[in-house]
């Protein structure tokens, strides 16, 4: 192969080498933080310091993505399966943290108070389920994507097809809202308009994957980690330093939540303001907890999360990897809380019930390109409660200018979030490219074609789908954004049955599973597209966010009672499902399947 | 040819890599296992933040319980109980000798 030189020095040098050369990532990383600081300080211009920030970590991502071109299908598809655990799970921390997480999150807090703790535990409970249910047992099989588990399970292409189809739906959504953060934060630091950042963003979405397809992406998300937690932890330590005076933010913003509580009862200025621990004040307990049920249902049908774990070289190193995952993720996902309750306490102890004329500056900032809103409606020149709206997006964007620090660490907020977009980005383009180009193209339309063609293929596709997708978030598709929410929904109920019943009850059949596949996707779909444009009334007050919570339950019933009605799976295929059980020996595959090649 | 180092490991005996029973008695602890897992994960996730009114008169430092759960809590159960489960796991694999070699 034209690239052995690459990947032999990638087998032996580069991962015993991990440790020393994020180390030294992470050091000069550090460095050029510094390096602009001191730019700062002596007059460099803000908006120099965020170009700088912007295209060499873009650059960083790039040059990652060259040194890891490949030219095997199998350093393409899952990195060669050499990701050891560690590593893998930070990669799949920033696969899964999104723009979404990292700067609507914290708004969100702020703005729901207890209620969006649904998304902190949704977010990360899933995992569990990932663990214990799925990661083992698809790693085992040895599947490029999770269609092809679907192929080989329920014996055939009718069922691939079913799980390209949930796929896609689910992902492209997402994808789309990505590249749509990726513009507007491009977009802000380096002042130029949204249509064109957001081809800047693609094209350093498509340097990261293009060349090395998995391998690339992995070595990339490793470095996005790296960078977005710092990026995400800085800002919030030092405010806890200047609020409380202790740097952990997460064990003293208990503290600020008693004063927003004593302030929301005491103050006549925030008259109107619901308290902040108080459950179940927006949603009611019904859709909280179905909320949190089905996000964590929804992360573990995520396939651009699943295939993460397709890249360990053992069954060993995937459970493993799925805990270190969640301790990644958790880092940020326990932090933002914080977040919410420094940005309302600043906001109530010195926004509301100011004098207009004398509000902190970074209120002036913010309400300058349109994310504060300020309306006086009693025209007494304080400012109330009522008076004041904040985007859910500032507050972690704010949170340097409200600790008064440098636009250093402006700057390093926005290269985190950037980061966090991209490595999102590229895990979704991912899958869905590879669906097309493994599960389409070479499992149904052309099966023998050989390695090279058919990753010319999952290029050309991988491009494809990318330039569609910016161009769906160049139009700025408002119904798009608020579609992102469902695909949790979506993949729950298309995938999630067929995936555990297909390991964990051998008497499943391929006519149940893929009756169990439509019904819950259909479920879902026509609760989704009924309430939300046809006014169609609320099943028990369920919000369309949680529209899971039908589609789930249709599908396993719907497999099991299918499943019954039909002949159980043959001999060969019952030793094919005791195969995956086991972590020893190799796969036996049911007759007339291939072996993955 | 095969490209990838797995093709072979794929391909290998295609004989049972352990006995019938021994393989069924390896299935039902680590069925157990799930279960297990599955019910810490339902009382962390859901059950324990259906009490969160009550649980947020009391007070762990500095934080009302209930909302503490939810924002730290049950977390920290998460990601300790997959870091168990991970070892416990590999724990039963060996016992019955079907870990990878």
């Amino acid at each position: 192969m034209s690239d052995t030189p690459a990947g032999k020095s990638q087998g032996g040098d580069f991962l015993s080498n991990l440790g020393k050369i994020y180390g030294w990532y992470t050091g000069g990383f550090a460095g050029f933080v510094i390096f602009l600081a001191i730019l700062e300080q002596i007059g460099v211009p803000n908006r120099i310091i965020g170009y700088l920030f912007v295209f060499l970590t873009i650059g960083v991502y790039a040059l990652i993505g060259y040194l890891s071109r490949t030219a095997q299908v199998s350093e393409y598809y899952v990195a060669g399966r050499r990701v050891p655990a560690f590593y893998n799970g930070m990669a799949t921390g920033s696969d899964w943290m999104s723009a979404a997480s990292f700067i609507g999150m914290a708004g969100t807090l702020y703005l729901l108070g207890y209620d969006g703790l649904a998304f902190v535990l949704g977010w990360t409970g899933g995992y569990v389920l990932v663990a214990i249910l799925l990661a083992p047992y698809l790693r085992k099989f040895g599947a490029y994507t999770v269609p092809d588990f679907l192929g080989a399970r329920y014996g055939g292409n009718l069922a691939r097809l079913c799980g390209v189809v949930v796929l896609m739906s689910a992902s492209f959504t997402y994808v789309v809202a990505q590249i749509f953060g990726t513009g507007i934060i491009a977009s802000r630091f380096l002042g130029i308009s949204f249509e064109v950042a957001v081809f800047v963003g693609l094209a350093g979405i498509l340097v990261c994957s293009m060349l090395g397809g998995m391998r690339a992406v992995t070595w990339t998300q490793v470095a996005q980690y790296i960078i977005l937690i710092i990026a995400y932890l800085i800002p919030v330590v030092l405010l806890s330093a200047k609020v409380t005076g202790v740097p952990v933010p997460q064990l003293m913003y208990g503290q600020a939540l008693e004063q927003i509580e004593t302030l929301i009862a005491t103050k006549p200025a925030l008259e109107g303001a619901r308290s902040h621990i108080t459950p179940f004040t927006t949603y009611d307990p019904l859709n909280y907890f179905g909320l949190i049920f089905c996000l964590m249902v929804g992360t573990a049908s995520l396939p651009h999360i699943l295939m993460r774990y397709f890249t360990t070289p053992s069954v060993r190193d995937a459970r493993q990897s799925v805990a270190w995952s969640l301790f990644f993720i958790f880092l940020l996902y326990f932090t933002a809380p914080a977040y919410a309750a420094f940005a309302k306490l600043e906001v109530f102890t010195n926004v509301i019930g100011t004098p207009i004329s004398q509000l902190p500056a970074w209120v002036g900032i913010w309400s300058d390109i349109g994310l504060v809103r300020i309306a006086d409606a009693n025209s007494d020149g304080i400012l109330q409660f009522r008076e004041f709206t904040i985007n859910a997006d500032a507050i972690v964007l704010a949170t340097p200018e409200i600790a008064g620090l440098p636009y250093v660490i402006a700057g390093l907020v926005a290269a985190g979030g950037l980061a966090a977009a991209l490595s999102t980005a590229d895990g979704l383009l991912l899958a869905i490219a590879n669906a097309l180009s493994h599960d389409i193209y070479y499992r149904m339309i052309d099966p023998n074609a050989n390695a090279k063609r058919r990753l010319i293929v999952a290029r050309i596709l991988l491009i494809c789908v990318a330039i569609v997708a910016a161009w769906v978030a160049s139009t700025r598709p408002a119904g798009i954004l608020a579609m992102v929410a469902w695909a949790f929904s979506i993949a729950a109920s298309g995938l999630f049955p067929a995936l555990v019943m297909g390991v964990w009850w051998k008497r499943t059949t391929s006519a149940g599973a893929i009756c169990g596949m439509i019904a819950g996707y259909g479920v879902c779909l026509f609760y989704l597209i009924g309430t939300q444009y046809y006014a169609m009334p609320l099943w028990f007050g369920v919000r369309n966010i949680s529209c899971g919570l039908f589609g789930i339950p249709a599908a396993f019933l719907v497999t099991y009672v299918v499943s019954l009605m039909t002949q159980a799976p043959s001999q060969s295929m019952q030793d094919f499902i005791d195969s995956i059980r086991t972590p020893r020996g190799g796969v036996r595959l049911v007759e007339g399947e291939r072996a993955l090649d | 040819m095969p490209l990838v180092g797995d093709v072979q490991e794929r391909r290998g005996p295609p004989g049972a890599a352990v006995d019938k029973a021994t393989a069924d008695a390896y299935w039902r602890k680590t069925s157990g296992l799930m279960w297990t897992m599955l019910i810490i994960w339902l009382l962390a996730g859901f059950v324990v933040h259906a009490f969160a009114p009550s649980l947020n008169e009391i007070h762990f430092i500095g934080f009302p319980l209930g909302f503490y759960m939810a924002a730290q809590g049950s977390l920290i159960i998460f990601v300790v109980m997959l870091f168990w489960f991970a070892k416990r796991q590999n724990a039963i694999d060996e016992e019955f000798g079907v870990e990878e070699e």
